[in-house]
Formats: structure tokens, C-alpha cells, sequence
């Protein structure tokens, strides 16, 4: 096993690179300062590999189950003998992989944004949040103590917004990175709110504790599951507002608004935060606290039909829009709804985990072709300036090796056999089946729209009419991208064919023992034959100019006007804020504020002031008055304390 | 008991000497470069600062006319300290003066008044020191030779010293006429009632009540304060008020132990007028040595505060308190001064865009008023925490929020002036100030300390064993 000291490397190494390039490499060097980023990465990417297949082969398994191993801990805060906040590191199936992943997705993402970026002046700041980005995730991941993950979350938090707005000339761009702060904040008092809860009846902030304490019957779990308030138990409160956290790092309904419109950052870092990493942070902190969930079944439905609904309904609003950003925003919001779901329907033990092991497994895979999808979104928009599918078309030809992994990725998201989403969607679908039906047949459903949706995008870019370029300077467009961004590509690309055949059953279950599962060819042709339909739909829709879109969505002009609307949600936020909070709270606390609260300081100093002014006239300068003043004080005191105060 | 002679009386000695070599040395007439001069002084004032560390002893001479303890030489330390920094400041305006060894020669000597003073076991001696410490200052306060001003505050000092004189004198015959002694280890216990008994501890308490500046005692100071230079204004404003406030602590609350209920309620009336006042006249002044004293007066009340815990943490507070008010008072003295001897200004509206031409010096102002106004993570916020926090020992709630408020109050002009510095517009700022080494490293120690003392929590567990 890598010494303590290599594994605290790889949560290290960004947050020095990040004090590296912020504080030196920027003024002095700012060409070089995404190299230094992305050679910092490739050490904490190499250590986590290594740390990776050491956990998973070597030492991680004790008798036939993954063990959860406290690598490092340091008590930063003791306030009571029970409760300190410790930082620490702890590697179990889960935090382990998530290392790979953040540390892959994010070193693809720092050499293909040494192209996509090239000429941007701020290309040292951008790198400098990068690193404090991928710094803060990977403190979130290995966190060992509930309070160690708040802390990284809100750090997380902060550089997405930084990341977000980093176009900080475009409005929209601010206001995006606004938005998302104070929705995610929002969810967050949720999340802190949920951590006080459960640390109040565990007395613990520590993870495993947490989960030992609050899994075996005894005095706290009695004590959590009794209490209750409004119906429900402190335990069910408890894990319902953690996961209003998650669910608002997670894009859930219905703290999903943000994410649409955290689009504005540049496409790297769409690719890196909002696609494959930070996103999937709420789906993380469920499967962290998932022995707790498992003990309260409402819990637990609640993450279940958040997922599905928000799954479906992500869903339906990526079929109508047309930015292709956007489109691929609402695919990663219902992507992350399986995941959400799959953990809501699964058991805890053996083959009862199976939803546990599905979402896990499709948060890695989704990962990657998500990764790929936006990169290659970003080579596209690259090449043709222009978010919009209108503007595109045709560019199959310009871009070939941006469209074979692109289609790629298509295939992978869509469930098509062999390629990996196949494989992890094919398992949240048995975990569903098993567990609720409902929820399965919402879910293929959803993944025939997502077959839909992905092709209409892919068609819409690749094929459909000729491209014409809006610039007149063309010869600046070679076509392809730079190599720097088409090695990420391809390096995706292949892992999104291969991705499925890793074991998951075997590596990263709830209770840590591997277990069998079988392929059921009868039960995957359905969903497969149903996205095929939906891939030959959008063929037949938007494989060649025709009106053909046109006419359906003029036939079912309601649902999607409402869908393109995105159902409406920004507009309730926005009157509910602006009408109803602003108006009958903000407006009349801000009166009293003015003018009561200000009016009474105002008072007062205005009284200091007047009284200071009349005092200044016994300050004559004259020595004989002072000596007047000092006898008069003189007898002032004598006769007080004599006569009057005895 | 150690009784010997040369190991309690080291720090006086160590000052005498001083004062003879300097006199010596200036009969002897041979160095004529006044740098040389202060070199000089400056390194005997680091070897007194050092010696003030060595051989300490516990007990009395003379039949308990002059007593040492610990505690009695952290404070004298804190002293030479204090007086070393102020030498160092003053290098640039003593540079050109005429008169470099009588200057030091007479600043020595109210420091051996002050120390003896401290040091008392027995009211005659206390009042010898007293007047020791008090008739070299005024001479002091005329340093300026040539300035009017600067012999207008001498003057109004020493009448004004004269009368407080009389008046404590006065306290101390009628103690003497209850008693019948005059001496500390005895007088404690003989004291407990009457009414004659409560004016002489009123008459004494006035007499020091003028050295602190207490309200309304306090007139004297913003003339004094503004008239003399700037290096006797610091000296007065720490050195002088420090050692007024150690005499409180080891002497006169001991002293009239048997009195404490009165002690408390002249306490009492004295913080709360004298924080609010001093503060209210610090809002108004322009001229920043006279601001400097207003404040310095608000902070006695603080000290006083402390004071009225009448405990053993109180004592711990003060001590603390003071040595973080000297290292930050003596940063905002060291800049004030420079920039009055090089540049001539001494109003606050001069200090306008001061930042522009003079980061450094602005800094360590701002760091020194921020200590003063107790902004955290200075020192000064300890300081005046520990002392809140020791007078509200006592329970008495309606004090603690007086003195509470008026720091409010007190934040808000020393911000002014921060303000002036860093924000206001000025077409014609300051131009830049370049002082003499020693007087930045005077000022280097100063913010070291504002920051270090805070942080080193050492610093106050070493007071509070001393204390015990």
C-alpha cells in the first residue's frame, strides 16, 4: 500500500498547484501555467491508479469484503470529547473509485483545455480555479468526517461558481454563476441542516461511527428513530435534508434550474463539473450515507422518486431544446436521476444491492461518455462559434474524428450493446425491475427518450443540411481540432467501448462482498430494441432536412412549448422570489432597516456628536481655569463620597 | 528574605549610573556628534533593558522604605523597554537637537523617580519618587527649545503638577494624622473607617487620578500633550501613565484594602466619566498629538477598569494591557514623530493620502490605532478583552456596557484617521518620509509586538504567575 504520505499527494498536489499558479505562476509565467496544472494532475492521476489497483487487488479485501480504512486523520477541531471535525482521508469501494474518475476526467479535461483555451489571456486564472476545482472534489470524495465533506462541498461549490462565471464580461455568464451559487447554496442549509440532525443522535460527526452507531440497534438508533417532528422520524428528517444537499448538487428537481444555465462557463469545464464530476456529488453522498438510508424506507422512496420524476422530466425537455449545451445539460440531469433512482430502489445486502451497484457503476460510466460528449460538444463549438444546432450541419465532413467519438458516445449513452452505458443502465433497470415497477417502466421509457434526444442531437450536428460557415475568414478552420483536444477524445472514446466490461459486482457494492449477477438476454432486448426505434426515429426526423420535426412538434404544440419552456420552472422561481419574498419580506424588512434601525444610529451619533461640540468650551487653554476645574472635581468628589454616598 | 542591596536595587542603580556617565561624558566634553551620542545612549538603554532581566530578588531595604518583588520587575522591565523604543523613535528629531545628554539625563531621572516611586514601602518615599518623576517632565515638555508652545505646556505642567501635588500631600498628612505612621506594611490594617480616613484616601486617589489623567483631572493633558514634542508626548502618554498604573496595582489598592467599598465607587464614577469624555473630546480634535491624548485618556478609564476587579486577574489584565498599549501606542508615536520632525505636520486633514507616498508608515500607524481601537487579530483586542473581562469579574454589568459602547465610539475616530490615510483624496500629500534605521527598528519591534503579543498566549500565563 502507498505510504500515507503518497495518498494525501493526491488531494494535495491541485491545492499546491492551485497556490503555485495563483499566486506565483500567474504574474510570472502565465504561458506555462496550464502545463504545470496538468503535469500536477498527471502525478495525482498516476498515484490514484496505483492506489486503485492496490485497494482493489492487494489490501483492500479482508476475507471476502472490501474494508473501509481510515488512511489519515487529523483532529482540527475538538469540541467535545465526542464531536471534533477531523480531516482525513478514507478509502473504501466507493471514495476510491471516485479518485480515479475525478482525477482522470479532470486531467483530460486539463490537456484538452491547453487547445480549446489557447489565446485566452485569463488561461492562467482558468487554470488556477481548474486546480482548486479538482482539489476541493477530491477532498469531498475521500472525506472521513460528515463535517470534512460539508466544508469541501461548499468549496466545490464556490469553484463552480468561479468556473461558471469565468466569462465574467457576459452577463449571462454572471448571472449563471449566480444562480447556481444561491440555488446550491440553498440546498446546502438543507444538507448542513441534515448533518446537525444526524450528529446530534449519533454525537459523532465521524462517517464510520455515524454509520455504525446509526445501523446497530441501540440507544442512538432508538433515540433518532423515535424522535420525530411533523410525522416523521428525526432519522427520516435527517436524511431527507442531506439529501436535499445532494439534490441540490445533483441538479434534482426541483433545485435543478441552475444547471441549464451553468452552461455559460467554458465547455471544459461543463465537461469536467457539470457532466462527470461535482454533479454527481449528491448521487456520492447518498452512497456514502447509504447504510444509514437503508434504515429508513421513506428516505429512501423520496431519493427513489426524485430520481425517476426528475429522470423523466429532464428527459422530455431534452428532446425540445436546441442548444446543444443545453441538451447535453438535461441528459446528464436525467443520467444522474438513474442514479438517484437506483440507489432509491436498492437493499443493502448481496444481491438486494444490485441498485446500489448499478448507479455506482453508471456514475463511472456516465462519467466517461459524458466527459466525451461535452468535449466533443466543445470541438464543435470550437469549430463553428455557435452553441445553436441550427447553425450546424453537415460537419460529419469537416470533423471526422470529433464525429466517430461523438457517435461513440451517442451509442454509449443510448444503451447500445457493447458499449458501457449499456451495461450500467441494463443493471439499474434489473435493480428497478425487481424493486418497483413503476419506476421500471418510467425508466425505459426515459431511456428511449434518451436514445431519442441523443440522436436528434447527433443528427442535428453531423448530418442535416450542408454547413456554411458565418465567417468569412474560413481559412482559419482547418476543420479539425487541435491534437491536444483530440487525444482527450480518442482516450474517451476508447474507454466509453470498454468501459461496461469492468466488474462492478465484484469491486463496489453497499456492503463491500462481491456477488454473482447474470445476464438476462431476454430481459435486455426490450430496452434495446426500444432505443434502437427511438435511434431510427431520429434518423428518420433529422438525419436530412425536412419538415418532419416540425410537423410533430406542431401537433403536440402544448407539451412542447411547455417543454421547451423547461415546464415553466425559472418562471414560478422568479415570481416566487421577486413577487412574493422581495415584496412582502424583503421590501418592509429593508424599511425597517432604513429607517428605524439606521434612524436610531443616526440618532445617537448625532447626539454624540452635539454633546462632544458643547463639552469642547471647557478647554479653555488657560491654566488657572484648569486649575478651577481640578479643585471644583476636587470638592465634587468629597462632598459625593462623603455625604451622599456613605 | 534577600536583603542585599545591590541585586534589589539593581534596575535603580543601573539607571544612576547611567545618568553619571552621561553627565560625565558631557563635563568631559568630547563628543561632539550628537549620532555618536545617541548610539550611545541607546546601547547603555538595551544593557539596562538586559540587566533588568538578571539577578532578580525578593524583599525590602532601608526598614521597608524600598521593596522589589517579581512582579515589581516585569514591570520595570516593561519600562525599559518602553523607553528604550522611545529613544529609538526619537533618533531623528534628537539627531539636530543641541542638548542630547540632558535630554536623556533628565528622562532618566523621572524613570529612577517612577521606579523608586514603584518600588516604595513607605508614603515619604513614595512622594520622593513622585516628585522625581514629575519635575525632570515638565522640564522635559520644554525640549522644544524654541517653540512657544512647547513652553506653554511645561508651564501649565508644572503648576498643574504643583497643585496635584498639594492636594495629595495634603491626603497623605491627614493619613498621617489617623495613623500616626506612614509606612505600607503597617498602615492596611489601621485603616477601616472614618470619615477622615475616606477623604485622605479621596485627597490621595485625586493626586494620582492627574498623573492618569482621570476625568476630570484630565485638562492639563491635551495642552501638554500638544506643546511638547512629540518623543516627551509618547513618554507621558505611555511610560509615565504606565507607571502610575503599576503604582495602583502594588501599592495603593493593598494600601486601602480596608476601604474597598469606597475604593470601588470612586473607581466607578472615575471609568465612567473619564471613558466617555476622553472619547467625546477624541471625536473632535484635529490636531493629532491632542487626538492621541483624548484617547490615551479613554484608555486610562479601560485601565481603570481593569483596576476595579480589584482582584489578581485584574492585575494580570493591566500589566497585559499595558504592554500591548505601549508597543502600539509607541508605533503610532514613532510615525507621528517622524513625520513631525521631518515633515513638519502634525493635523490629521496633513494625513490625507499619506498611503501614496508612504506605505510603510501608513501601515504601521493604521496597525498601531487598529491595536488601539482593539480590532482583533491585534494585540490590542486581548488587551482590552482581558480587561472587560476582569471588571466584569465583579459583576457590575452597567460598567462593562458603558465601556463596551464607548470602544464603539472610539473605533469610529480612529478610523477617521485611518480613513484620512488611506482613502481621502489629497492633491498635495506628505512627501516621503525616509527615517534613520534605529527609528525603524523602533518601529519593527512595535509592530512585531502589536502581533506577536496577541498570539503568545505564554505571554499572559508568565504575567499571571508573576502576579500571584
Amino acid at each position: 500500500m502507498l505510504s500515507q504520505n503518497y495518498i494525501a499527494l493526491i488531494p494535495l498536489l491541485p491545492i499546491i498547484s492551485f497556490l503555485f499558479i495563483g499566486l506565483i505562476g500567474r504574474a510570472y509565467f502565465p504561458k506555462f501555467c496550464g502545463l504545470i496544472g496538468t503535469l500536477s494532475l498527471l502525478i495525482s492521476f498516476s498515484l490514484s491508479a496505483i492506489l486503485a489497483y492496490q485497494f482493489f487487488f492487494e489490501i483492500g479485501k479482508v476475507n471476502g469484503v472490501y474494508q473501509k480504512i481510515i488512511a489519515l486523520k487529523y483532529t482540527w477541531l475538538q469540541f467535545t470529547p465526542n464531536i471534533a471535525i477531523d480531516m482525513g482521508i478514507l478509502l473504501d469501494p466507493i471514495s476510491v473509485m471516485m479518485i480515479v474518475i475525478v482525477t482522470f476526467i479532470s486531467l483530460m479535461v486539463h490537456i484538452y483545455s491547453l487547445g480549446y483555451m489557447h489565446g485566452d489571456h485569463r488561461i492562467s486564472t482558468y487554470y488556477t480555479f481548474l486546480s482548486l476545482f479538482t482539489f476541493s472534489m477530491l477532498g469531498l470524495v475521500l472525506s472521513s468526517n460528515i463535517f470534512q465533506i460539508y466544508i469541501f462541498w461548499e468549496l466545490v461549490g464556490v469553484s463552480s461558481f468561479l468556473l461558471i462565471g469565468y466569462y465574467y464580461d457576459k452577463p449571462s455568464a454572471v448571472a449563471a454563476s449566480k444562480k447556481a451559487f444561491i440555488v446550491t447554496r440553498f440546498a446546502d442549509l438543507g444538507f448542513l441542516l441534515g448533518i446537525l440532525v444526524l450528529s446530534y443522535y449519533s454525537e459523532t460527526l465521524d462517517f464510520q461511527t455515524l454509520i455504525q452507531r446509526l445501523t446497530t440497534n441501540g440507544t442512538y438508533l432508538s433515540g433518532i428513530a423515535t424522535a420525530s417532528f411533523l410525522g416523521a422520524s428525526a432519522l427520516t428528517w435527517g436524511l431527507m435534508l442531506v439529501f436535499m444537499g445532494g439534490a441540490g448538487k445533483s441538479a434534482m428537481l426541483p433545485f435543478h434550474i441552475w444547471l441549464p444555465d451553468a452552461m455559460e462557463g467554458p465547455t471544459p469545464v461543463s465537461a469536467l463539473i457539470h457532466a462527470a464530476t461535482m454533479v454527481v456529488a449528491g448521487v456520492y453522498l447518498v452512497a456514502r450515507l447509504f447504510p444509514v438510508f437503508v434504515m429508513c424506507p421513506i428516505a429512501l422512496d423520496i431519493v427513489a422518486y426524485v430520481g425517476i420524476i426528475s429522470s423523466l422530466f429532464a428527459a422530455i425537455i431534452a428532446c425540445t431544446q436546441t442548444d446543444i449545451k443545453r441538451v447535453l445539460a438535461y441528459s446528464t440531469m436525467s443520467q444522474i436521476g438513474f442514479m438517484m433512482f437506483a440507489l432509491g430502489v436498492s437493499g443493502y445486502a448481496g444481491e438486494e444491492g444490485t441498485g446500489f451497484m448499478a448507479s455506482m457503476f453508471h456514475l463511472f460510466t456516465h462519467a466517461i461518455f459524458k466527459a466525451l460528449l461535452f468535449l466533443g460538444a466543445g470541438s464543435v463549438i470550437h469549430y463553428v462559434h455557435s452553441n445553436d444546432m441550427k447553425d450546424m450541419g453537415g460537419l460529419r465532413k469537416m470533423m471526422p474524428i470529433t464525429h466517430i467519438t461523438f457517435l461513440l458516445a451517442c451509442l454509449a449513452i443510448a444503451g447500445i450493446p457493447p458499449f458501457a452505458g449499456f451495461f450500467s443502465k441494463e443493471e439499474i433497470l434489473t435493480a428497478c425491475f425487481h424493486a418497483n415497477k413503476f419506476i421500471f417502466g418510467a425508466a425505459v421509457l426515459t431511456a428511449g427518450l434518451t436514445a431519442f434526444y441523443m440522436f436528434r442531437l447527433y443528427f442535428n450536428i453531423f448530418w442535416n443540411k450542408d454547413f456554411k460557415s458565418h465567417h468569412t475568414h474560413e481559412e482559419h478552420h482547418h476543420g479539425e481540432a487541435p491534437k491536444s483536444m483530440l487525444f482527450p477524445l480518442m482516450i474517451l472514446a476508447g474507454l466509453s467501448v470498454i468501459a461496461g466490461f469492468v466488474p462492478f459486482n465484484k469491486f463496489v457494492t453497499a456492503d463491500g462482498a462481491g456477488f454473482e449477477t447474470e445476464f438476462h438476454l431476454g430481459f435486455a432486448i426490450g430496452p434495446v430494441l426500444l432505443a434502437i426505434a427511438a435511434i431510427l426515429l431520429a434518423w428518420k426526423m433529422y438525419a436530412k432536412e425536412n419538415s418532419m420535426s416540425d410537423n410533430v412538434s406542431n401537433s403536440i404544440k402544448g407539451l412542447y412549448t411547455s417543454a421547451y419552456r423547461k415546464f415553466y420552472f425559472d418562471e414560478i422561481y422568479l415570481f416566487i422570489t421577486q413577487k412574493i419574498l422581495f415584496n412582502l419580506i424583503g421590501r418592509p424588512a429593508a424599511w425597517v432597516d432604513k429607517n428605524i434601525f439606521d434612524g436610531l444610529m443616526n440618532l445617537i451619533a448625532s447626539i454624540t456628536e452635539t454633546v462632544s461640540g458643547s463639552i469642547k468650551t471647557y478647554q479653555s487653554g488657560k491654566a488657572q481655569d484648569y486649575a478651577i476645574y481640578f479643585f471644583a472635581g476636587t470638592l465634587g468628589f468629597v462632598l459625593l463620597f462623603i455625604y451622599l454616598w456613605i | 528574605m534577600n536583603t542585599d542591596f545591590f541585586i534589589l536595587m539593581k534596575s535603580e542603580m543601573s539607571l544612576t549610573l547611567m545618568i553619571f556617565i552621561l553627565l560625565i561624558l558631557k563635563v568631559w566634553d568630547e563628543i561632539k556628534d550628537n549620532t555618536t551620542w545617541l548610539y550611545l545612549v541607546n546601547f547603555m538603554l538595551l544593557l539596562n533593558f538586559a540587566i533588568g532581566f538578571m539577578f532578580n530578588g525578593d524583599g525590602s531595604l532601608f526598614n521597608g522604605m524600598f521593596q522589589n518583588s517579581p512582579t515589581l520587575a516585569l514591570e520595570k522591565n516593561i519600562l525599559n523597554f518602553g523607553t528604550l523604543i522611545i529613544s529609538l523613535l526619537a533618533f531623528d528629531w534628537l539627531k539636530s537637537h543641541k542638548h542630547v545628554p540632558e535630554f536623556f539625563m533628565l528622562l532618566l531621572s523621572t524613570l529612577l523617580g517612577m521606579f523608586f516611586m514603584m518600588s516604595s514601602g513607605n508614603l515619604l518615599m513614595f512622594y520622593l519618587g513622585l516628585e522625581l518623576a514629575s519635575i525632570p517632565l515638565a522640564a522635559l515638555a520644554n525640549f522644544d527649545l524654541e517653540k512657544t508652545k512647547s513652553s506653554e505646556a511645561a508651564v501649565k505642567m508644572i503648576l498643574l503638577s504643583a497643585f496635584s501635588s498639594c492636594i495629595m500631600l495634603f491626603g497623605i498628612s491627614f493619613l498621617y494624622g489617623c495613623t500616626g505612621t506612614l509606612n505600607f506594611a503597617e498602615l492596611p490594617s489601621l485603616l477601616g473607617s472614618g470619615h477622615l480616613q475616606i477623604l485622605s484616601l479621596i485627597l490621595i486617589f485625586i493626586g494620582f487620578a492627574f498623573k492618569l489623567s482621570s476625568v476630570p483631572f484630565h485638562l492639563w493633558t491635551a495642552d501638554v500633550y500638544e506643546g511638547a514634542p512629540v518623543t516627551v508626548t509618547s513618554y507621558l502618554s505611555v511610560i509615565s501613565k504606565a507607571a502610575i498604573a503599576f503604582v495602583f496595582i502594588s501599592t495603593l489598592s493593598p494600601l486601602f484594602i480596608n476601604l474597598q467599598s469606597m475604593w470601588y465607587n470612586i473607581l466607578f464614577l472615575s471609568i465612567i466619566l473619564t471613558i466617555t469624555v476622553g472619547n467625546l473630546f477624541a471625536i473632535r480634535q484635529d490636531n493629532i498629538k491632542r487626538f492621541l491624548a483624548f484617547s490615551s485618556i479613554a484608555q486610562a478609564g479601560y485601565i481603570l477598569l481593569g483596576l476595579s476587579a480589584g482582584n489578581q486577574m485584574g492585575s494580570t489584565a493591566i500589566i497585559y494591557f499595558l504592554l500591548v498599549y505601549l508597543l502600539s501606542n509607541l508605533g503610532a508615536f514613532g510615525v507621528i514623530g517622524l513625520v513631525s520632525a521631518l515633515a513638519d505636520k502634525e493635523n490629521i486633514s496633513d494625513y490625507k493620502g499619506f498611503y501614496k507616498t508612504n506605505p510603510m508608515l501608513s501601515w504601521v500607524l493604521a496597525i498601531s490605532l487598529f491595536s488601539l481601537a482593539g480590532v482583533p487579530p491585534t494585540a490590542g483586542f486581548f488587551g482590552k478583552m482581558f480587561l472587560v473581562t476582569a471588571g466584569a469579574s465583579k459583576g457590575n454589568y452597567i460598567l462593562v456596557i458603558i465601556a463596551s459602547l464607548n470602544m464603539i465610539v472610539s473605533l469610529y475616530y480612529y478610523l477617521r484617521v485611518v480613513k484620512a490615510i488611506f482613502v481621502d483624496p489629497n492633491e498635495n500629500p506628505i512627501a516621503k518620509v525616509e527615517g534613520s534605521l534605529s527609528s525603524k527598528v523602533g518601529m519593527i519591534v512595535c509592530m512585531t509586538g502589536v502581533i506577536i503579543v496577541g498570539f503568545a498566549s505564554n505571554i499572559y500565563d508568565l504575567i499571571n504567575q508573576l502576579t500571584h
